[in-house]
């Protein structure tokens, strides 16, 4: 009996893993026979960490883009086509990254990469996107790898990048906080360094810099170095659960800085989660941001987002996670209309090269033949009362030795139905 | 500790431990090594694309399996730090890659690193027994994110270091040349331990397992065989973890986790212990799993299920198999069972 039952199961097993293999063709008979396109349809997938130690927060941006395209498919999709969005969780491990970038590619033939997150996943995949022709648009990750267009011609970041941020930030301290001693905590990897290398560039040498890593939650050694070193401005280069470990240590061992906060690891929804009750901590820390901000119920494109959250995403909790993954699907809608009825690989790399969005970002993207890095600058905000709220003009820079402008253009509105038009 | 002894010998045990009857005869290693390489390079030209990479994947997980089940089956010495031992290899193969571009030689070093690694650990291990061995290995595999994090200018901390490799030669592609890569270290270690284990070292093995004084006193060194044995699987490790960030083509702390350590040891003995074709089928369970787990929760369109899922098939599958067959899947006489059935239906 015991023999029969485990035969039975090792049949099973064996005949789920012979099912696995011979789904292998599944694709499409578009037009010119193009990766992940039909005449009604076009698919994209990308890799997210929905589960491991970036979850937190991380995990709502693509639900969110899904719910935008959901939206677009309502109105007619783009050009005729229905976009549909793949999404596997690669857990932050880039092993993982490897596997399953590889099964959206090689056997669910989507026609691009769109927004996959993270630095050390998405390195791992870029050789091979770029062998595969594979457009690899707008990376969650404001690393200036994504940015080297002759070596990754399809590859486009999304981020302003580390640096940009880091000028831009280090200018307020330099101006508001004029002779203060200035510190640096950044994660011990392109994050951190790449930031780093943007502050030291606008305020010079700092007093201290520390790093940390994700795999030890604790920053108590990093935030007693600074207090020893006397700081009085504190910048952090961290993701959402070390801000809110930062400042917690530091208020623990009675260390009262000015706190300035990289955009990736300051949303004030997140960050307070992490906090609980210690969540007023977070009162008067600045950060920068180049998208609407949630709490923004008079912007137009908040509007339309939460109007697209309640609609298409079971109505999710409203933080910069869900504007942030709308935005990458506006972006993405913009670049297909572009692109035009004829759907290729190649024709949707020109557009984005063309560039020309405009969309629900504070400053311009810049994208060109020789520059595929996002954003190009960022605004600053303060937490008051809880709230993030802007302060002073967006300002726009590059990751080498331009100084830090203002930019005084008017931003755009969405359009009427919320789809971007040709 | 006489009782330990005595029921870990009377559990099933697969033909490769011993062979049950003379009936049995054993397969020249030669022959299955050479059907195997000819199934898997047929399979290659049929295979669409990342079918190959997953049949790599298998191939890169069958070289520390195959080792991992030597050393727990045969010898009896539990480890939960081979994937800290995998991660040494893939290190050192992306180091050496890195500063010299030449793969031959970046897998001859990763080899050799980690059996310099795997000989101190191993003769930590041959002084310690049962849970204190378990315990010196998960140190060992805990301990890798902060040696990373450490010497962050060697090995840069937890964003890894990816790996430079040259174009497939000729017009090959990268996947097919993957499966081959992957598939031509496999057999090679499985024959070379099919050898070592059919032999002399082998029988060794097994009477250390069985009961170290009898072995002492039939003048077997126990010390060094155990010492040997952790060798012997850590080398493999390091050329499966090589393969890894050879397919990869990346290496970080967080491929190496110490869930993968502990998925090693479940997939031998869901595979079936001490059974070199048990480790082959623990090598598929772990590709095969998580796949399944991923498109379960795609069909019920959960997505934030699906990293942990893959624990929860693992374990129902492991519970399952244990229940049903004690010593594994490669436990299973599928002749036996057609034989029952065949004259139950008769």
């Amino acid at each position: 009996m015991k023999r029969t039952v485990a035969t039975a199961l090792a049949v099973v097993l064996l005949a789920t893993a012979a099912g696995c293999s011979d789904d292998g063709g599944g694709g499409s008979s578009g037009s010119a026979d193009v990766p992940g396109v039909t005449d009604t349809e076009v698919t994209v997938g990308t890799h997210m960490p929905l589960t491991g130690p970036a979850a937190a927060g991380y995990s709502k941006i693509s639900p969110a883009t899904k719910a935008y395209f959901d939206f677009v498919n309502a109105n007619g999709g783009v050009h005729g086509r229905k976009i549909t969005y793949k999404v596997k969780d690669d857990g932050y491990n880039p092993a993982n990254t490897q596997t399953v970038v590889r099964e959206l590619v090689l056997q669910d033939k989507v026609f691009a990469i769109l927004n996959g997150l993270g630095t050390p996943t998405h390195t791992g995949v870029l050789d091979f996107l770029k062998t595969n022709r594979v457009p690899d648009l707008f990376v969650a990750s404001g690393s200036r790898s994504w940015n080297q267009p002759d070596k990754y011609p399809g590859t486009f970041g999304f981020n302003p990048d580390y640096t940009v941020e880091g000028k831009i930030l280090g200018t307020y301290v330099k101006e508001q906080q004029a002779g203060k001693k200035v510190c640096v905590l950044g994660q011990d990897d392109d994050f951190g360094r790449d930031f780093l290398a943007g502050v030291e560039k606008v305020v010079g040498p700092v007093a201290a810099k520390q790093t940390y890593v994700t795999s030890n939650p604790n920053v108590g050694p990093q935030m007693g170095a600074l207090k020893a070193a006397g700081c009085q401005v504190v910048m952090l280069a961290t993701v959402p659960g070390f801000t809110a470990l930062s400042i917690g240590t530091a208020a623990k061992i009675a260390f009262k800085p000015q706190f300035v906060v990289s955009n990736v690891g300051a949303d004030p929804t997140t960050v307070g989660k992490a906090l609980g009750a210690a969540a007023p901590l977070m009162e008067g820390v600045v950060a920068s941001n180049y998208l609407p901000l949630t709490t923004d119920e008079a912007n137009p494109w908040i509007q339309l987002y939460k109007k697209v959250n309640a609609e298409y995403n079971g109505n999710a909790e409203f933080d910069n996670n869900v504007v942030y993954g709308m935005s990458v699907a506006y972006l993405f809608v913009q670049s297909l209309q572009a692109a035009g009825k004829d759907l290729t690989r190649d024709g949707i790399i020109a557009a984005v090269k063309k560039n020309g969005f405009q969309g629900p970002g504070l400053v311009p993207m810049r994208f060109s033949d020789t520059d595929h890095s996002g954003y190009g600058g960022a605004q600053l905000t303060k937490v008051e009362g809880g709230k993030a709220v802007f302060f002073g003009t967006p300002y726009t820079t590059d990751d080498k030795d331009a100084p830090v402008a203002p930019h005084t253009a008017q931003a755009v509105t969405p359009p009427q139905n919320g789809v971007p038009a040709a | 500790m006489t009782d330990m002894k005595q029921k870990s010998s009377t559990a099933p045990v697969p033909d490769l431990v011993a062979p049950t009857k003379g009936r049995r005869r054993r397969v020249p290693a030669l022959l299955v090594i050479l059907a195997g390489a000819a199934i898997v390079l047929a399979l290659t030209y049929t295979l669409p694309p990342f079918r190959n990479y997953q049949l790599a994947t298998v191939g890169a997980y069958l070289c520390v399996t195959a080792g991992l089940t030597i050393l727990t089956g045969l010898n009896g010495q539990l480890s939960l730090g081979h994937g800290a031992l995998m991660a040494t290899g893939a290190y050192t193969l992306a180091l050496a890659q890195n500063k010299w571009l030449n793969l031959p030689l970046s897998f001859l070093l990763a080899i050799v690193v980690t059996t310099a690694v795997g000989v101190v650990i191993g003769l930590a291990a041959a002084r310690l027994r049962g849970p204190y061995l378990a315990g010196l290995t998960l140190a060992v595999a805990i301990v890798v994110p902060s040696v990373t994090s450490t010497f962050d200018e060697t090995f840069n901390s937890d964003q890894g270091l990816s790996v430079v490799l040259d174009p497939p030669p000729g017009t090959i592609p990268m996947e097919r040349w993957q499966a081959w890569l992957c598939w031509a270290g496999a057999l090679v270690t499985v024959s070379l331990l099919v050898l070592l284990v059919r032999g002399r070292f082998g029988r060794d093995m097994r009477a250390v397992r069985d009961d170290e004084t009898a072995a002492k006193l039939a003048g077997i060194n126990v010390a060094r065989t155990q010492v040997l044995a952790f060798v012997v699987s850590a080398a493999c490790a390091g050329l499966s973890g090589a393969l890894f960030a050879f397919l990869a083509q990346s290496v970080s702390p967080g491929a190496f986790p110490l869930t993968l350590s502990l998925f090693l040891v479940m997939a031998i003995v869901i595979g079936g212990l001490g059974s070199l074709v048990g480790s082959l089928l623990g090598a598929l369970l772990l590709v095969v799993l998580p796949t399944l787990s991923q498109s379960i929760a795609e069909q019920t369109g959960s997505h934030r299920l699906e990293g942990n899922l893959a624990l929860v098939v693992f374990g129902v599958v492991l519970i399952v198999v244990m229940l049903a067959a004690p010593g594994g899947i490669a436990s299973i006489r599928f002749n036996r069972f057609w034989a029952n059935t065949v004259r139950r239906n008769r």
